[in-house]
């Protein structure tokens, strides 16, 4: 199923609404990556809270979507990491570092306004 | 008791229904939701290896128990190539696939046990088990139901 993608104000926020399969999660990445470009976006809000397995196929790829939208321009922060999903990623060695990582969305979109707003006090 | 399970592991689609099956076994078993979790991820990366090196395979989850434990074994056959160098391979950060290597060893490190035969030019089998421990209540109940209490 393919994960909705709004547009809130200069960000954009995929809310995934089911576990996916690898060629799903693919598929964010491209389209996020395009995204960022066409809406000219900062920042992208991953929500990940209906995933209830994070492996190591899935840990890589939230990376790799990161630094894709970073290369393109956009912070990503990762919101909704279930609790029992946090130890089963701690058990198996994964993590998402650097990738910025926030409670919910509203911790997020703080996080968001706080980058981009520096960025701009330093002239970017 | 719930039935084994048997599932077919053809593509990456059906990691997303092996993933969930497994967790609804380890809830019916009495599993927390947390050893669910770790064995949903546990099942996913053997079988995103079957995936990735061997065409796909098959997986069996087989429920067990004895007096004093219940647990879940999960069964992981393909007929790929195998794996030269198994030690090898069950060391952080071997893999050269998408896994980053860390998917095997995690396995083994969450289950209570864990065996793979991969070089005997039979393609591999995974065999692991998780445990958990059944209490007084869960046995007499059993006991009683046997028309022992």
């Amino acid at each position: 199923m393919t994960v909705p993608i709004l547009k809130q104000g200069g960000y954009l926020i995929a809310s995934i609404q089911s576990a996916l399969s690898d060629s799903e999660v693919l598929e964010l990445r491209d389209s996020l990556a395009e995204r960022v470009g066409t809406l000219r976006s900062q920042g992208i809000v991953i929500d990940v809270a209906a995933l209830d397995v994070i492996d190591s196929f899935a840990a890589r790829s939230l990376k790799t979507i990161a630094q894709t939208a970073k290369l393109r321009g956009a912070d990503t922060v990762i919101v909704g990491i279930q609790p029992d999903v946090a130890v089963a990623m701690v058990q198996f060695r994964l993590d998402l570092s650097p990738v910025q990582t926030a409670l919910d969305l509203e911790e997020a979109l703080a996080i968001l306004d706080e980058r981009t707003k520096k960025g701009r006090a330093n002239g970017r | 008791m719930a039935g084994e399970v048997r599932l077919a592991i053809a593509s990456d689609a059906d990691l997303v229904q092996a993933r969930a099956e497994a967790r609804a076994l380890a809830g019916e078993l009495g599993f927390s939701r947390t050893d669910a979790t770790l064995i949903a991820t546990a099942i996913s990366e053997i079988a995103r290896n079957m995936v990735v090196h061997a065409d796909g395979g098959e997986i069996v989850l087989v429920p067990t128990s004895d007096d004093v434990r219940s647990g879940v074994e999960v069964i992981a056959r393909d007929s790929g190539p195998g794996i030269d160098d198994v030690e090898r391979a069950l060391q952080e950060g071997s893999g050269t696939g998408d896994g980053l290597g860390l998917g095997l060893p995690g396995a083994r490190r969450v289950m209570d046990e864990f065996e793979i035969a991969a070089n005997d030019g039979r393609g591999t089998v995974v065999r692991m088990r998780k445990w958990r421990v059944r209490d007084e209540l869960e046995r007499l109940r059993e006991g009683r139901l046997n028309g022992y209490g």
